[in-house]
């Protein structure tokens, strides 16, 4: 097995992955090695988000060996910002050629790296590996010890070649590779009891900025941060900070996780976008900090600044709030911060009509409904047209989305802004949260909107193909609410299964022709979620739809079993049983549910499932609780 | 909509006015075989001349009746009869233009009585054409000379048709104002022509100062319409005046040959552009032509990519009416604000500018007003190339003069092409702006609240968006 697939398996047995979690053993076994599916692929390679990753690094050189299409197509294309050393924009590539291919690139790679010190003289080479050289195995480690060893830079291998996955796999191979090579090789030159690690920032349009302020007033320091304007120096000593953030809910939860678990670095999971976000992140930091031995009086400081700051967004925002009285936003991110961006525009007085959960796991949907209400309208994989339809049929006023969608909110002349990582303005924060709301108020009630939606004065409005798009869809509706049999053939061929390409017809006969009960049997019977498993929750409504209920296994001690080794928290790895032992030997609050099991320790997402567990077990006779405590 | 105002200061500074006499001279080179004669004291001419130079970078034909101060005592008989003679035979020009100014005005020389005891005295000039026009420095504007002139050469030099006789379906008139450039009216010459119709431009700036290599040499201008075109412009179906200033030239057409005229007060635009192919497609009978149909898309796309950079930034401008209503009112159907705006002369065209005022002002006043109102884009021609150093924010050069870069005759804002190009540079600019001095550094946001948070130094204690004249929010956001 290559060093690759060996980290890949380890980074699928990340605990701390809640859709990971949702998988079963042989899906993780398989890791993101699932094929995207051909012609209908969209996202970055693996190589793309382990660059986007580490890039931020502002000191590193950044090396990328392959032919020019990884680097040469794609650098300096980031909006990450750096405070200091401009050569991560600087684009390095050892642009292999035909006789490369032939007689391998490692040569060239180590000439390259030689360079690169000679000239630039960088703190650190950071070597990318691309699909070529990895097929035609060039061993970039080997290569970068060499070039190490002879030159005494740090040179450090990323092996994350394009086809090993996608980008999301990419970013935690990057983050593998410095918990591997980077963190823990240096020494901070002093230390205080307020270093913190910020993780997965990126510092877009230098957002980082809006926040850090905050954090110097309260004598906060980031030690590193990962890996937005960070420097090789930092993220190296990164291991001595007392506590961690992790921003970015998916990105890079390996690195915070596996700090936490080598170097004692307990970390929470938060979020700079919102006011109310912004002010838990600072609460929190503060609090972990204080547990790890900071004088408690920075909680004070902290309430005190949260409570200005706060204020002063508030005074900002409510101004706008008369100009927002029923205005729509259609939010699709195609990425996982549709949370944190749902609760800042609702804080705007904005309403939310949609949002997008293409890449969020289920967690993030959860969240997202308890913060718009369970019949918030999700927009999983809508079609150009059917994006098209929603802003027509003004359900929304403006959309919101990264710049892949754009082009069909503005074709379709509606206010847009760019949310994700290409957009040009900074977010977070108390003041980034007024900023966003003053590009809202600006795309909103910008008059090039009437221009732009007059039709060409020689054009039938009515062929257009905005209105053609509207006609076509309503003819379809009209056949098939004239048709049943059609609608029904409709309905049935809604596609669950994206990547393994499952229909919900096939899935519901597979359910009652064999009687299935689990996601699993689905996936025996008609390969659904047998990719990458994102659709388990569609199945599970399915089911839910058709009311059939899990039965409980025949043997009565194998359920048991079973139930009690369902997980509760996941960054911990602790199961229902052993949170029901811990409350049948005495604990009786989730404190105590903490300290005897861990669980609730990491994130922190699971203590509202363990205050759940907590109020039925501490409830008398006749819960299964009470049987075991009993035995 | 805009409130006309008039700066309450003695002093001028920086002045971004330039007098009328050299807008009634531009508009006589317009004109092929021309020789436009300044009747004043030789500077007048020669700081026109310069300018010009300057603008165009091309030699530029302007004599001038060099006043003398005891000529300008007794009066200018003598200089103007030396002057029309002395042109006439060393120049052998098709056209004279005479143009007064600040000092014979001011005399009150008799330019119409001089030229007609010339006629009898000189047999040969009694039909020369001789145009003369009163344009006081002391008074209005440069465009103000421009409209003044090409009126005046309307009702001299175009012939009135016989009653009965049949108008020519095919040729149109264009009377293009000074805010357009050489570029511009090769482009609605362009325009036309791709509709089937014949135009003919008066004046013509694209025939003579559009930087072309002559294939002679000639004193006079080397290229424009000529005198005898002119005088056929009545057999025009139809008049386009552009700009507001043009409805003059346009009304005394209409009134000696009974051509219709139809007035665009804009070109630059989508709105105004579809009102303008849709005419050119009733008049000529045609369809609009396949590659303006795509144009327009492109504009529209450009647009919205453009409204991105332009939208919310806070525009100072400073031009001449027609071209600061042009240019302002297309940035503002980008979401740009119309913030401070300052002018030379009256316009009609200001009550339909969407902002609070205009200013008859100076670029001193246009700079006070940029910084007070902390705008963060600068149109006006070169001389504001001070204020935007001072300034620190994007300077894009508008009209005359633009000495100060090359190409000046060949920008053009006119038709979707023209509006697309300009929306694109202007963003571009913004892009850089942004780039060079507006770029997140770690200090950006120390002080948020204190105001300059906010990348462009909007502040939040101001009106949401800093949007005064978008008003209340308007009911109808979509469809």
């Amino acid at each position: 097995m290559s060093s690759v697939s060996a980290t890949i398996q380890q980074v699928f047995n990340e605990p701390g992955c809640a859709k990971n979690q949702n998988k079963s053993e042989a899906e993780k076994k398989k890791g993101c090695t699932k094929q995207l599916q051909p012609g209908g692929a969209a996202g970055g390679c693996a190589f793309d988000g382990a660059k986007i990753a580490l890039q931020p690094l502002t000191d590193v050189a950044h090396l990328v060996h392959g032919p020019i299409a990884c680097e040469g197509n794609s650098w300096d294309n980031r909006g990450a910002r750096s405070s200091g050393s401009q050569i991560w924009r600087t684009g390095f590539t050892t642009d292999i050629n035909e006789t490369d291919v032939v007689f391998g690139g490692e040569k060239r790679l180590f000439k390259s790296i030689k360079e690169i010190i000679e000239k630039y003289d960088p703190p650190a080479v950071f070597v990318y590996q691309t699909c070529v050289p990895a097929m035609i195995g060039d061993d970039i480690d080997a290569v970068c010890k060499a070039a190490k060893e002879k030159f005494g830079t740090p040179v450090i291998p990323i092996n994350s070649p394009g086809f090993v996955g996608p980008k999301n796999l990419g970013n935690k191979l990057a983050g593998e590779a410095i918990l591997e090579h980077v963190i823990g090789t240096e020494e901070p030159d002093y230390t205080t009891p307020y270093d913190i690690n910020i993780i997965g920032e990126y510092n877009l349009s230098g957002e980082l900025w809006q926040v850090k302020p905050l954090l110097d007033e309260l004598g906060i320091r980031i030690l590193a941060c990962i890996s937005g304007d960070g420097r090789y120096k930092d993220v190296a000593s990164s291991h001595r900070a007392k506590a961690a953030m992790m921003v970015c809910s998916k990105a890079m939860i390996n690195v915070a996780r596996k700090m936490e678990e080598r170097y004692d670095i307990p970390f929470f999971e938060g979020s700079f976008y919102g006011i109310q976000d912004s002010s838990d992140s600072l609460r929190e930091i503060a609090r972990m900090l204080i547990e790890r031995g900071a004088d408690p009086e920075l909680m004070d400081r902290t309430e005190a600044l949260i409570e200005r700051e706060e204020a002063k967004a508030w005074a900002a925002i409510a101004k706008f709030k008369d100009r927002f009285k029923d205005k729509k936003v259609l939010l699709i991110t195609g990425g996982v911060k549709s949370w944190s961006v749902v609760a800042a525009l609702q804080e705007a007085g904005l309403e939310l009509v949609g949002t997008s959960v293409k890449k969020s796991t289920k967690e993030d949907k959860e969240r997202i409904k308890e913060l718009m209400g369970q019949d918030a309208h999700m927009i999983d994989d809508m079609t150009p047209r059917e994006m098209y339809k929603m802003l027509k049929d003004a359900k929304a006023d403006i959309m919101l989305s990264g710049g892949r969608s754009q082009f069909i909110a503005l074709k379709a002349a509606m206010p847009w802004l760019d949310i994700n990582q290409e957009r040009h303005h900074a977010y977070m924060g108390y003041i980034g949260m007024v900023k966003l709301v003053e590009e809202i108020d600006k795309a909103l009630y910008n008059p090039i909107w009437e221009q732009v939606r007059k039709p060409a004065p020689w054009d039938n409005p009515a062929n257009n193909w905005q209105n053609r798009a509207i006609a076509q869809m309503e003819a379809e509706a009209a056949a098939l609410a004239a048709d049943p049999v059609a609608a029904e053939k409709a309905r049935r061929a809604k596609k669950i299964c994206n990547c393994k390409s499952v229909d919900l017809g096939t899935i519901e006969d597979a359910i009652k022709a064999h009687s299935l009960t689990t996601v699993e049997g689905v996936k025996t019977h008609t390969n659904a979620s047998g990719g990458c498993g994102a659709c388990s929750g569609r199945i599970e409504d399915i089911f839910e739809a058709l009311g059939v209920a899990e039965p409980a296994p025949a043997d009565p001690v194998l359920a048991e079993a079973a139930r009690r080794a369902k997980k509760v928290c996941n960054c911990k790895s602790v199961t229902v049983g052993t949170i029901e032992d811990a409350v049948a030997a005495g604990a009786s609050n989730l404190a105590e549910v903490t300290a005897r099991t861990e669980a609730g320790s990491g994130c922190g997402k699971c203590g509202e499932r363990i205050e759940d567990m907590l109020d039925e077990l501490v409830a008398p006779l006749g819960t299964p609780a009470a049987l075991v405590a009993a035995e | 909509m805009a409130k006309f105002v008039q700066a309450k200061k003695s002093c001028a500074v920086n002045p971004l006015k330039m007098s009328q006499p050299i807008g009634g001279a531009l508009a006589f080179m317009g004109l092929r075989g021309a020789m436009p004669l300044l009747h004043g004291s030789q500077g007048c001419t020669s700081f026109g001349l310069v300018l010009f130079v300057r603008h165009f970078k091309e030699a530029i034909p302007l004599q001038t009746t060099a006043m003398s101060e005891v000529a300008t005592v007794l009066g200018g008989y003598e200089n103007v009869e030396q002057a029309i003679l002395n042109i006439y035979n060393r120049t052998k020009p098709e056209i004279i233009g005479i143009c007064s100014t600040g000092v014979t005005e001011t005399k009150g020389d008799d330019v119409d009585g001089y030229i007609k005891l010339i006629r009898e005295k000189y047999p040969q000039l009694a039909d020369f054409p001789l145009v003369y026009v009163s344009t006081p420095d002391f008074k209005d504007a440069f465009q103000d000379g421009w409209e003044k002139t090409v009126a005046k050469i309307v009702e001299v030099l175009v012939k009135k048709p016989a009653p009965d006789a049949p108008k020519n379906p095919k040729r149109v008139n264009v009377l293009p104002g000074c805010h357009l450039q050489p570029g511009d009216l090769d482009e609605l010459r362009c325009i036309l022509e791709d509709f089937g119709l014949e135009p003919s431009f008066l004046p013509d700036l694209a025939g003579s100062l559009d930087g072309h290599i002559p294939d002679d040499f000639t004193p006079t201008t080397i290229g424009g319409i000529g005198v005898d075109e002119v005088a056929t412009m009545g057999e025009a179906a139809w008049t386009i005046a552009i700009g507001s200033q043009m409805k003059t030239a346009a009304e005394a057409m209409q009134k000696k040959t009974g051509t219709p005229y139809r007035l665009f007060e804009r070109l630059c635009g989508l709105g105004p552009n579809d009102e303008f192919f849709m005419f050119l497609s009733e008049i000529s009978g045609r369809e609009v032509p396949r590659r303006y149909r795509r144009q327009r898309g492109q504009l529209v796309d450009a647009m919205l990519d453009a409204h991105f950079h332009l939208g919310g930034r806070k525009l100072a401008i400073g031009a001449e009416p027609d071209l600061l209503f042009d240019v302002a009112s297309a940035l503002h159907e980008m979401g740009t604000h119309i913030t401070a705006a300052v002018t030379t002369t009256q316009s009609p065209v200001f009550e339909k500018l969407p902002c609070d005022e205009v200013l008859l002002g100076d670029l001193e006043d246009l700079e006070t007003l940029a910084k007070e109102r902390g705008c963060d884009l600068l149109l006006t021609h070169s001389h504001g190339r001070q204020a935007a150093d001072r300034l620190n924010i994007p300077f894009y050069r508008i009209g005359i003069p633009m000495f100060d870069r090359i190409g000046s005759g060949h920008k053009m804002t006119v038709g979707y092409r023209g509006t697309r190009d300009l929306m694109f540079t202007l963003a571009n600019m913004c892009i850089a702006d942004h780039e060079q001095n507006h770029d997140a550094t770690p200090d950006t946001w120390k002080n948020p609240w204190d105001g300059d948070g906010h990348g462009h130094g909007a502040t939040i204690a101001a009106t949401p968006a800093g949007a005064p004249d978008l008003g209340p929010a308007p009911s109808t956001a979509h469809h």
